[in-house]
């Protein structure tokens, strides 16, 4: 049989009104790969989660799921699952009584299936408790539970890592690895890139509705170009006069650790000539991690101020 | 075809009907508001009656009011009064104003689609559950104060609006068709409520709008507006029920107010839906449809109500008031007649029919400067009637309150014997008298 992509889409956009939330946004997914989707708030990550859910149609482009052209809005194909914007629970119904309904919705599912997603994401426990108690961790989970009732072939999780504490996130991730193993396609969006580094294979980096990455994370910190780097000496003035005279490097930071940005090279240089002058390196580290230093000089953030360039 | 593609997937099927029904039916119920006031429904009515049946003071100013010490069918109609005055449109739009706002105060609307797959398919559950749960609540009032009037006051025979007796199986079958004909007022309310969910979305004047617009048709029925006017609102049949109370039974508002009653609630129902359709889900800001939506539904009902208006106006002889003089005395006179009869039975005089009395009335209303015609407390009527094998005619005077809706308290204002004392000295104790004060109901329509 052929091999067919989960999800292909070329050249989507998408405009509400005058605003453009997605513009020639391209996305291949395969079966066993979890995509994160990154970028600032408004980059239209749920809207285009939003698009593959099948909850608005494009304005242009094509996307194709499990070998099924989509066009029309809430048409997709069996097997796809997930939740944009919250996990949408009924606060007045029992965890339980949310997943009945959901499963006799979709028609043919036992409340053995409804158990079993329970189980999954360790919320046996509370099933009869009403959800208007739960944490927004525990919702998190419960929408997860949610989706993975129909036992989805494209999962879709809209900033699922919201609200989680470590155990709980990394319970999730633990449910959603297991399902990326038996083939499941997993996409998932966040706005902080951290949260996905552990998990996702590939990441696509959304800036203003546009890629501006997409490939592997590995890549992504290869891209983050110069760095600022703390050096923390046994002489702070004189480290910061020396760092001033290496070409390459500025001193952003005269104080105490000197702040400096540069290339690599040119910090191997400073390391030596602080060496070689008779000062102490006690501290050598950068300021942010390269991943963040990428995703914050991709999406158009100044990395020190946090503000949008 | 070649082979260079792998086996589509097949398309998601909007889930079917019942499944989404019964989850639309949990989610209203899983709301303590609304198990509340459906437990109120069942339990308060009921209690009320039984209680008010047991006790001296009577609430006449209520039709049927004065006859809950008599029979239990009273009591029930004192509380479809009651809730035909502000209960039913106020409790209708809470429920039915409730079943789509909810889920904009959730931000739940994109989890259902992607749930059931289809806005038509959600808008028929939706709109399906809150007709059951109206119609339910309605069943509670009914079944409630029906057990409470026959437990605290029996089932015996009820005094009809024009005096004529209704034995206990008749009263029980009239009792159960008035609450029937209330329904489709109350589905045109429930339609205004989910008009109203849908155009205003979470914002509390989506659960407001409706209900301050039954209490305003209220208000306009109880001003002297012209008669096709009163005709044409939803309203009317929360009163015109009361014609089934009469002999003959007026049918003509009674009609007119259902079929009045039927076409909001499909309008309503229609636009709500087109409405609905043409909502963007995607959008979270989303709180209610916006100005235009506003202004097609204002606009719709408003264009119906001028054309109910214009069609009750040339298709019926609806003009005026529809209340004067000469449809004021045949009432009173019947009723005086009927009444009279009671009275007789009562103090064990030879007994009279309706026929051989002879019974005939003279109104006036306000004194020679003011017309004839209208509603008023200042109507003032001279009955006459005449005993089989008598020359003399007795004669009693009544002082009228009549309401712009068609019902008239008339008042006993002597002789003393007849309609001046509240009760009657009867062989075995002091009863209340039928003559001293009772309702009337005018046919608005009835043209001689
Ligand atoms: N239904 C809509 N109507 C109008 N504008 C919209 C709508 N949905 C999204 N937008 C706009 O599209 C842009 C992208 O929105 P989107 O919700 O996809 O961003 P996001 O990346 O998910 O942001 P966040 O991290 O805050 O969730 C934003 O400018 C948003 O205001
Ligand atoms: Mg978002």
């Amino acid at each position: 049989m052929e091999w067919t992509p989960v999800v292909r889409a070329r050249g989507i956009t998408k405009s509400f009104g005058n605003v453009v939330a997605l513009s020639g946004v391209d996305l291949d997914i395969d079966g066993g790969q979890v995509v994160g989707i990154v970028g600032p708030n408004g980059a239209g990550k749920t809207t285009l989660l939003g698009l593959l859910l099948g909850l608005a149609s494009a304005d242009a482009g094509t996307i194709e799921i499990l070998g099924t052209r989509i066009g029309r809005s809430l048409v997709v194909p069996v097997g796809v699952a997930g939740f944009v914007d919250g996990p949408g629970l009924y606060p007045a119904l029992t965890a339980r009584q949310n997943l009945a309904a959901l499963a006799a919705l979709r028609g043919q599912l036992s409340s053995r299936e409804v158990e079993e997603v329970l189980a999954e994401v360790g919320l046996t426990d509370v099933a009869d408790d009403r959800v208007r108690g739960f944490s927004l961790g525990m919702r998190q989970r419960l929408g997860l539970a949610a989706a993975l009732l129909t036992r989805p072939r494209l999962l879709i999780l809209d900033e699922p890592a919201n609200g989680l504490d470590p155990a709980g996130k990394r319970h999730v991730h633990r449910v959603i690895r297991g399902l990326a193993d038996d083939g499941v396609a997993v996409v998932l969006s966040s706005h902080r890139l951290d949260d996905l580094a552990e998990l996702c294979s590939e990441v696509t980096l959304l800036a203003a509705g546009r890629v501006v990455f997409t490939g592997p994370l590995a890549k992504l910190a290869a891209e983050s170009g110069e760095l600022d780097y703390r050096v923390g000496t046994s002489d702070p003035s004189r480290a910061a006069g020396l760092a001033a005279r290496i070409p390459g490097l500025r001193v952003i930071d005269a104080g105490e650790p000197v702040v400096v940005r540069g290339p690599v090279s040119s910090l191997d240089d400073l390391v030596v000539r602080l060496v070689g002058a008779g000062i102490a390196v006690r501290e050598l580290s950068p300021v942010i991690s390269p991943l963040e230093a990428a995703y914050l000089a991709l999406t158009g953030v100044d990395a020190s101020t946090g503000e949008t360039a | 075809m070649t082979a260079t593609l792998a086996p589509a997937a097949p398309l998601v099927r909007p889930a079917p009907f019942l499944p989404g029904y019964r989850f639309e039916f949990v989610k209203l119920l899983a709301q303590w508001r609304i198990r509340v006031v459906l437990a109120a429904c069942l339990a308060v009515p009921g209690c009320f009656v039984a209680l008010i049946s047991g006790q001296s003071a009577l609430p006449t100013d209520t039709v049927f009011g004065r006859w809950m010490h008599t029979t239990g069918w009273a009591g029930s109609l004192v509380v479809l009064a009651f809730a035909c005055s502000w209960g039913l449109p106020l409790l209708t739009s809470l429920i039915a104003g409730d079943v789509f706002a909810v889920e904009d105060r959730l931000g739940t609307w994109r989890h259902l689609l992607v749930a059931v797959r289809s806005p038509r398919r959600i808008f028929l559950t939706k709109a399906s559950v809150s007709l059951t749960v109206v119609v339910l609540m309605l069943g509670c009032l009914c079944t409630s104060s029906v057990v409470g009037g026959l437990a605290g006051a029996g089932g015996g025979p009820l005094v009809g609006l024009d005096g004529h007796l209704l034995s206990g199986g008749d009263a029980a079958r009239t009792v159960l068709l008035a609450w029937l004909c209330v329904l489709a007022p109350t589905l045109a309310f429930a339609g205004v409520g989910l008009l109203g969910s849908v155009v205003l979305g979470r914002s509390p004047m989506g659960l407001l709008v409706p209900a301050l617009l039954a209490l305003a048709m209220n208000l306009v029925l109880l001003l002297p507006v012209p008669l096709a006017v009163r005709l044409a609102l939803p309203s009317s049949a929360f009163v015109a029920w009361r014609g089934l109370f009469t002999q003959p039974v007026q049918t003509g508002p009674l009609l007119i107010g259902i079929a009045v009653s039927l076409l909001w609630a499909v309008l309503t129902t229609g636009l709500a839906y087109l409405l609905f359709l043409h909502r963007d889900f995607t959008d979270l800001a989303y709180d209610g449809a916006g100005r235009r939506a506003l202004a097609i539904a204002a606009g719709g009902l408003t264009a119906l109500t001028a054309l109910t208006v214009l069609v009750v106006a040339v298709a019926t002889p609806a003009s005026g008031s529809g209340i004067d003089k000469h449809k004021l005395e045949t009432s009173l006179a019947t009723s005086f007649a009927h009444l009279y009869r009671m009275q007789t039975q009562q103090l064990h005089r030879p007994a009279v029919t309706e026929g051989e009395l002879h019974t005939s009335a003279a109104c006036d209303r306000g004194g020679p400067q003011v017309p004839d015609s209208g509603p008023g407390n200042d109507w003032r009527c001279v009955v006459s009637w005449r005993l089989p094998g008598s020359t003399a005619v007795g004669s009693a005077i009544y002082q009228l309150d009549v309401a712009a809706e068609g019902r008239y308290v008339a008042d006993g204002d002597g002789p003393r014997e007849v309609n001046g004392n509240f009760v009657v000295r009867t062989p075995s104790g002091d009863a209340p008298n039928p003559l001293w004060q009772f309702d009337g109901y005018l046919d608005l329509l009835h043209t001689i």
